[in-house]
């Protein structure tokens, strides 16, 4: 079993569409691959939009601890909000916050200051350290996990499909994206696929470093713009920082032929292999729209074609076994 | 005035977007500070083409074990939520990528064998760009997880927060690096799409500006692609659509090569400056709306 993980430093280059793409590609050769796909885009998790699958299983995902003071017991001390480095104590003024408490306390006897007073935790700000929570010396913090986000397993037309949605301003993509790639290949290895094909964050940080760990083969998507060649950049630094081979492709390859041809010599420089040039297409955004790939909605287009040309030489870089 | 720029999805067009409006507010006579918090890949620099002359390292405490003082009891490592901590066979190890640097393994070590030394995990540059912007950017080191200490860093760097105009560029998502970017924002611009996929991601960074409770408003790009969807979802939810940018190969070429819209269409100038106008009405309204609940 082989791993491929698309990437790419600036988001929007077109890595849900070549995986799309690549998912149709390969159910259709000679002897087809039989391949698991994981969305490791948490944040914008977009592949299922394409591979349009049936949820079979819905799992809720819980993390991201965070404090809460139990206010019968706390004295007021501070010691939370000093040892709290994450301004996650009192640190910026919650209005409304505050003026639900005021509502919510009166019969506490309490005055409108000592309400203000009162250590409150921003649980967006909190990371969840517990360092508050150890040096309580009244007991009165507990720390609550919750449930922030859920993950799937889902049968696409081209096989399986596990992805997850993390819920708005939560923390942890890395670890949801570990957990979604963990399954991914878990069902691989039991049930004997040939790949795992990774569908990507943007970035260089902590999601890609968990989307691409492990990865056989990472395949970059760069867009040939000064935006696009600095953040390539970044990234084919991070794949060899963590030793994977990396391909590169290049996408909306003509909407500016220099920057196509800086990333070419970019990368011929550092000995990697640019696998392909993808033309700009708008069938690849009527197929989006339509919710399939490219290449079974518009076969002939040019975009297509590309595709069909990189996938193939992706495909025998990964050396699947049985189809050498 | 804080304006954050943000999409879910990447590539809509955040940074354009976001230097087109600094360049375009910095020609009024503002003060303008811009704020590039897209650490992983960080680009205004190439539209604002600023002078970066201060620098200054991104460092974190993280723990530092006297092996001397050390009794292998464990504390630290059960208080650690992040496994960073870890003790072998009575020797406590340090993983210094997985630190979050809270510095609660030193507060609870009983012998005082933990000091904490900074690690650098990325750099903040700055510097004033031809059109006279206060320009800031944080670049997180290669192989680095952690964004979010980086960019809470940036948005505390010299003087960039006290301009009268302060236009942030977040990254994409609607994660921690985007809540710890838009935190503090008096209004998120978002910029997306019309496309399944860039109405999918609107959702979820509406759904973060309303979990933080800041007013939003939505620039649609690449007008003229995909469908009429992302208008719908605006309209149904009460989103305004402040402006519109049309997919035409020109812009496209332009923001390749490095230029600001107002470089290649003059007359974005004007536009630019009527949306804020917008945007300061629209952040007026709110407030007024606050005053009342």
């Amino acid at each position: 079993m082989k791993q491929l993980v698309i990437l790419s430093g600036k988001g929007g280059t077109g890595k849900t569409s070549i995986a799309a793409a690549f998912a149709h590609l390969l159910s259709l050769d000679g002897v087809p691959l039989r391949a698991v796909f994981a969305d490791a885009d948490v944040d914008a998790s977009n592949l299922e939009l394409v591979l349009a699958p049936r949820i079979i299983i819905r799992e809720a995902f819980r993390g991201g601890l965070y404090a809460e003071i139990n206010w019968e017991i706390c004295t007021g001390c501070g010691l939370c909000k000093e040892v709290c480095r994450f301004d996650a104590i009192n640190a910026r003024s919650m209005p409304k916050f505050h003026q639900q408490m005021s509502h919510h306390y009166p019969e506490s006897g309490m005055s409108g200051v000592q309400i203000q007073n009162l250590p409150l935790v921003d649980p967006i700000a909190c990371d969840g350290c517990a360092a508050c929570y150890y040096q309580c010396p009244e007991g009165a913090i507990t720390m609550q996990d919750q449930i922030v986000g859920e993950w799937c397993r889902s049968e696409s037309r081209y096989g399986p499909l596990f992805h997850a949605v993390l819920h708005p301003a939560q923390e942890n993509s890395g670890k949801l994206v570990t957990l979604v790639k963990q399954q991914a290949r878990l069902l691989a290895m039991d049930e004997n696929y040939d790949l795992v094909l990774v569908d990507g964050p943007p970035g260089i940080g902590c999601p890609v470093i968990a989307a691409a760990s492990g990865a056989d083969v990472a395949l970059v998507v760069a867009e040939p713009t000064a935006a696009g060649v600095h953040d390539l950049q970044r990234v084919l630094e991070t794949t060899n920082h963590f030793n994977i081979q990396t391909l590169v492709c290049i996408n909306k390859a003509d909407i500016y032929s220099a920057g196509a041809t800086g990333i070419k010599s970019y990368c011929e420089d550092r000995g990697i292999q640019v696998v392909g040039k993808i033309p700009f297409d708008l069938a690849v955004t009527e197929a989006m729209v339509h919710g399939q790939p490219v290449t079974l909605y518009a076969p002939g287009s040019p975009s297509s074609k590309a595709l069909l040309e990189v996938w193939g030489k992706v495909e025998a870089i990964l050396h699947i076994e049985g189809k050498q | 005035m804080l304006i954050a720029i943000a999409s879910g999805k990447g590539g809509t067009g955040k940074t354009a977007v976001a230097t087109a409006l600094a360049c375009a507010l910095a020609r009024t006579g503002l003060s303008v500070a811009c704020l590039d918090c897209d650490v992983e890949a960080p680009n205004a620099h190439i539209f604002i083409q600023p002078d970066l002359v201060h620098r200054k390292p991104v460092e974190m405490l993280i723990p530092h074990v006297d092996a001397n003082l050390c009794t292998g009891c464990g504390e630290c490592a059960k208080v650690c939520q992040f496994h960073a901590v870890v003790v072998l066979g009575g020797k406590t190890l340090v993983f210094p990528e997985l630190c979050h640097g809270c510095g609660s393994c030193t507060l609870v070590c009983p012998e005082g064998a933990i000091k904490e030394v900074p690690r650098v995990m990325g750099i903040l540059e700055g510097g004033l760009s031809p059109d006279g912007i206060n320009f800031g950017r944080g670049v997180l080191n290669v192989g680095e997880p952690m964004a979010v200490p980086v960019i809470a860093q940036l948005k505390k760097w010299r003087d960039l927060m006290d301009a009268e105009m302060v236009i942030l560029d977040s990254p994409p998502g609607a994660s921690c690096p985007v809540v710890e970017s838009i935190r503090g924002a008096n209004f998120v611009l978002m910029v997306t799409e019309p496309t399944p996929f860039g109405l999918h991601d609107l959702r979820q960074a509406y759904d973060l500006t309303r979990e933080l409770d800041i007013t939003a408003g939505v620039i649609i790009n690449r007008d003229g692609i995909g469908n009429s969807d992302v208008e719908g979802y605006c309209r149904e939810v009460g989103l305004p659509v402040l402006l519109r940018i049309p997919l035409e190969r020109e812009i496209g070429e332009g923001l390749a090569q490095g230029k600001t819209l107002l470089e290649i269409h003059p007359e974005y100038e004007v536009t630019f400056r009527n949306l804020y106008t917008q945007i300061a009405e629209k952040i007026a309204q709110s407030a007024v709306i606050d005053g009342v609940q």
